[in-house]
């Protein structure tokens, strides 16, 4: 037994995190600046940090990802990383060729007190960056906030480098789709298409993380949010903002800059947030929503109905990014299951409230638990002292789930083990089938796996 | 050919008629999108096997949560090593120090878990908040009575190859703490060999067979306990010798135990190998064991290689591995199948590594420091490889160019040390040379049409 190094007693922590559900801030921002065509992330720190984020996204998407690194030394520490950052900046330029380069910092940068301003400045006045190429940054330190901080940092640092106001009025919306996978964002533009609105997506990582094979090797994939389209964003009718952790800086600069109105949506996964993320479409753009949209959620609904004896009822523990997670219990909630138990390391001031406000009338007692010691050593530990049907989060869930012999659905951020997240989404109806599909596929191979012989059926 | 950075020229060469030069042990070009990594990574890789101590990591989040069980490290008992435990050093820490929280933090653990040993890596930022982890350890051991050990892993103080010499040293403060009664005088430790899917099962299996001792795995299925003994052993067994040189060195010199650089990978290496130990005791009872085994060993496998060799006969192979002794290893298996090696590479190589590779590679070999994705795919396509050999960085870049790849770091799935090990590198190499998907990839279908066509 893997963790038979968890007690069922919880002790409370001071000083320790185990097991985290949360990581750094510099791998949101590198996982957003790849959704910018053209884009290389940088990061301002030493050669491991580059290297573990570009691992840790390699294999959750099972592409190539390309950064590059100050490679800090001891002398850095202690001059500080100006000239790395100078030398890089003419290195990239130079070898990579990018259209933009977005530094993102580390604990170690912000620790010593490097000023990104002054130095891409100072880049910039000495020619190292050539016309029409720009150097952006975002301050990600890590040891504030969590990996969903950075990606809302960088996605800030885009409308603050990029978006332009504008007196004319492009009839176009923008969507922030958050952290969310290649897939979900294609899902999102294909749902405001076929609704016949123009979209501005930023970041945008489909066709980057999940490129197809060409037999080639292609440094800067074909997606990305473009700077012209970024640009574009000031003029944008409206701003719809997915997911309140990730999506809410740069929704907020946009307005700030641009005065471009915003509204704040949850990210849509399962029914009734894509029904809110339609409606906000559909009223901001002034359009219908088309049969086609509207059968899907029809099927989605018809697929509720034919199933819900399965999961009704059924106890589901979560941990994972906490825009995830409150859509997610909204969805397990309408399904009439019960999510008891939920965990992000993430430590996001609202996020109490916003997950209350969808569990109080259905699941009251639930446990939450977000930031510090909110890691899935807790979670498991609740489960060990009242179990749960099935568990949901990142690959890291595996664990708990093969201890306890739990269902296990895979989302969230990192996948190490399974494939689907980056071609198949969970946002929008589609995405709220698959997920179900996800759900009831676990939980009935488990019923037909354990089931007794007398009672395993073959209809169900 | 892509662009070379001007800086790297030096650190790339191509066997042939010029003289040989290259260029290594260099920081890498700031902005260069290096596969390297740092000082922590290097010190966390090694001594994470080590199964049954406390591995803390005193800083932020992240540097946990990226080595969280990444390594396929086994153990055949405890599994302590596979949990994430950090300090998680917020803001107000940084600016208030976190010696406070790191004792709070050792405190509860060892109390919770009653393991062996622990060790504590320290990262970037307590190098420059300048938190006394010595310090914390110290008091720490004192009062609950384990060793409690820092490492010296600060990121930015110089590159992997630092952090090994840092796990080095923590290491050699364990060793010699714990009596050595009872031990043969035909004993060794085994320094570096990592139990990836099972590999030092596999060779320590050899070792009963021929009647050696085995006291300490350093740190492969490693037990504190072992490790503080090693200093009984009468030999020390060193493969991967870039991470575990130093540590066989410091034992020489304070215990006077002699060391050997040892492969247990390919049928070559790994008879030579135990050979060495085998003549290193003098002992003709266990030569003849010795010869024994490899005999077995080698006619059990054979067959199988042979039939490999033959559908594999001149496929080309590119080798980008972390420490350059593997490639040596790596070269003279591929050729064992029948295949030539076009590229070879390195991270953290040395000099005499890489004239020791050019010696053992073909005309027109191209040989790579410090390496980047865009250097090695133009290799990779200039060469028309089939199969690249590397970790998980490359594997992805391999593939989009439609070339088959093995992992041959921290992801192995199939152990391929020994001689079984090197059955299961030839079907894992054959598995992905010969996978029908390539013929769909477009690179290989447009150069496959021309040859269709009569001259």
């Amino acid at each position: 037994m893997l963790l038979r190094h968890t007690s069922s007693e919880v002790v409370e922590r001071s000083a320790l995190t185990i097991n985290p559900a949360k990581t750094c801030q510099p791998i949101g921002a590198m996982y957003a600046a790849l959704g910018v065509h053209n884009c290389l992330p940088h990061s301002h720190g030493s050669q491991g940090c580059c290297a573990y984020h570009r691992s840790a996204l390699t294999r959750h998407y099972r592409e190539p990802v390309m950064a590059g690194t100050s490679s800090f030394t001891e002398g850095t520490s202690v001059f500080g990383g100006q000239a790395n950052l100078l030398q890089a900046i003419e290195t990239m330029f130079d070898v990579y060729g990018p259209e933009v380069i977005a530094v993102h910092t580390t604990c170690l940068s912000e620790t010593i007190g490097d000023d990104m301003v002054q130095i891409i400045g100072k880049a910039m006045s000495e020619g190292k960056v050539p016309e029409g190429k720009h150097v952006i940054h975002a301050n990600t330190p890590s040891y504030v906030g969590s990996h969903v901080t950075g990606f809302a940092n960088m996605t800030k640092a885009l409308v603050h480098y990029f978006a332009e106001p504008s007196a004319e009025e492009k009839k176009q919306i923008n969507i922030l789709p958050g952290w969310v996978e290649p897939s979900d964002m294609r899902e999102i533009k294909c749902l405001a298409h076929r609704m016949g609105v123009k979209v501005v997506m930023f970041p945008d990582t489909s066709d980057v993380l999940d490129a197809p094979q060409t037999g080639t090797h292609q440094f800067y994939p074909k997606g990305g949010a473009t700077v012209e389209q970024i640009r574009s964003a000031g003029a944008s009718i409206s701003t719809l903002g997915l997911g309140l952790s990730a999506s809410t800086r740069a929704a907020d600069a946009l307005e700030e800059k641009c005065e471009v109105s915003r509204e704040m949506l949850e990210l849509p996964i399962g029914l009734q947030a894509t029904d809110r993320f339609i409606e906000a479409v559909r009223t901001i753009a002034g359009v219908k929503v088309p049969d086609i949209i509207t059968d899907e959620r029809g099927r989605l609904l018809d697929m509720i109905a034919d199933m819900h004896q399965y999961v009704y009822g059924k106890r589901v523990a979560l941990f994972g990014d906490p825009d995830q997670l409150v859509s997610l219990a909204e969805f397990l909630v309408c399904l009439d299951m019960q999510p008891v138990y939920i965990v992000t390391g993430t430590p996001s001031t609202r996020f109490e409230k916003r997950i209350r406000s969808v569990l109080d009338s259905s699941v009251p007692s639930a446990k939450v638990r977000k930031g510090a010691q909110a890691d899935t050593y807790l979670l498991h530990q609740w489960i060990k002292q009242e179990p749960v049907d099935l568990l949901i989060g990142n690959t890291y869930g595996k664990y708990i789930a093969r201890d306890e012999n739990i269902p296990f659905v895979r989302h969230g951020f990192p996948i190490l083990d399974r494939v689907g997240h980056s071609y198949f989404p969970t946002v929008g109806y589609r995405g709220a089938m698959r997920l179900l599909e996800n759900i009831l596929g676990v939980l009935m191979d488990r019923q037909d796996r354990e089931a007794p012989e007398e009672s395993f059926e073959l209809v169900m | 050919m892509a662009d070379i950075l001007r800086e790297r020229e030096r650190q790339v060469y191509r066997k042939g008629a010029q003289p040989f030069q290259l260029d290594c042990e260099k920081q890498s070009v700031a902005g260069s999108v290096s596969q390297r990594a740092c000082v922590f990574c290097g010190s966390r890789v090694v001594l994470y096997p080590i199964a049954d101590a406390l591995h803390i990591v005193h800083g932020p989040i992240g540097c946990a949560s990226y080595t969280w069980d990444i390594r396929g490290a086994l153990s055949s008992g405890p599994e302590l090593h596979r949990l994430s435990f950090s300090t998680d050093l917020r803001e107000l820490d940084v600016i208030q120090g976190g010696e406070k929280k790191l004792y709070a933090a050792l405190c509860e653990l060892i109390d919770a878990h009653q393991p062996k040993a622990a060790f504590v890596y320290a990262t970037c930022i307590v190098g420059i908040i300048g938190d006394d982890v010595e310090a914390v350890c110290k008091r720490v051991s004192r009062e609950k009575g384990i060793p409690v050990l820092p490492v010296h892993s600060e990121g930015f103080k110089g590159t992997k190859k630092d952090g090994y010499r840092a796990a080095c040293e923590a290491l050699f403060q364990l060793v010699g703490t714990a009596p050595t009664d009872g031990i043969s005088p035909i004993s060794i430790n085994i320094l570096g060999d990592f139990n990836l899917a099972g590999e030092i099962w596999m060779i320590r299996e050899y070792f009963r067979r021929i009647g050696v001792e085995v006291v300490a795995c350093i740190t492969g299925d490693g037990r504190v306990d072992d490790i503080r003994r090693g200093h009984g052993a009468a030999l020390n067994v060193v493969q991967c010798s870039g991470s575990m040189t130093y540590l066989a060195k410091s034992l020489q010199d304070k215990w006077g135990t002699p060391f050997i650089r040892v492969s247990y990978f390919g049928i070559e290496d790994m008879a030579q190998s135990l050979y060495d130990i085998a003549r290193f005791f003098k002992d003709p009872y266990l030569m003849q064991r010795t010869q024994d085994l490899v005999r077995q060993e080698i006619e059990a496998i054979m067959p199988t290689v042979v039939e490999y060799r033959r559908k594999l006969q001149g496929k080309k192979a590119a080798i980008y591995v972390g420490g350059a002794f593997k490639a040596f290893s790596l070269v003279r298996a591929l050729r064992l199948l029948g295949m030539q090696t076009v590229m070879v590479g390195s991270q953290t190589g040395n000099r005499e590594d890489y004239e020791q590779l050019r010696e053992l590679c073909d005309e027109g070999t191209i040989i790579v420091d410090d390496s980047n994705p865009l250097e090695l795919a133009s290799f990779l396509q200039e060469k028309e490889v089939d199969v690249f050999i590397g970790g998980v960085k490359e594997r992805p870049i391999a593939y989009k160019l439609g070339v088959g790849f093995c992992d041959h770091n921290h992801e192995r799935k199939e152990a391929l040390a020994g001689f079984a090990g090197m059955v299961n590198f030839a079907r894992e190499v054959y598995g992905t040379v010969m996978s029908p998907v390539w013929k769909l990839t477009p690179r290989k279908r447009e150069r496959a049409l021309p040859k269709e066509q009569p001259e």
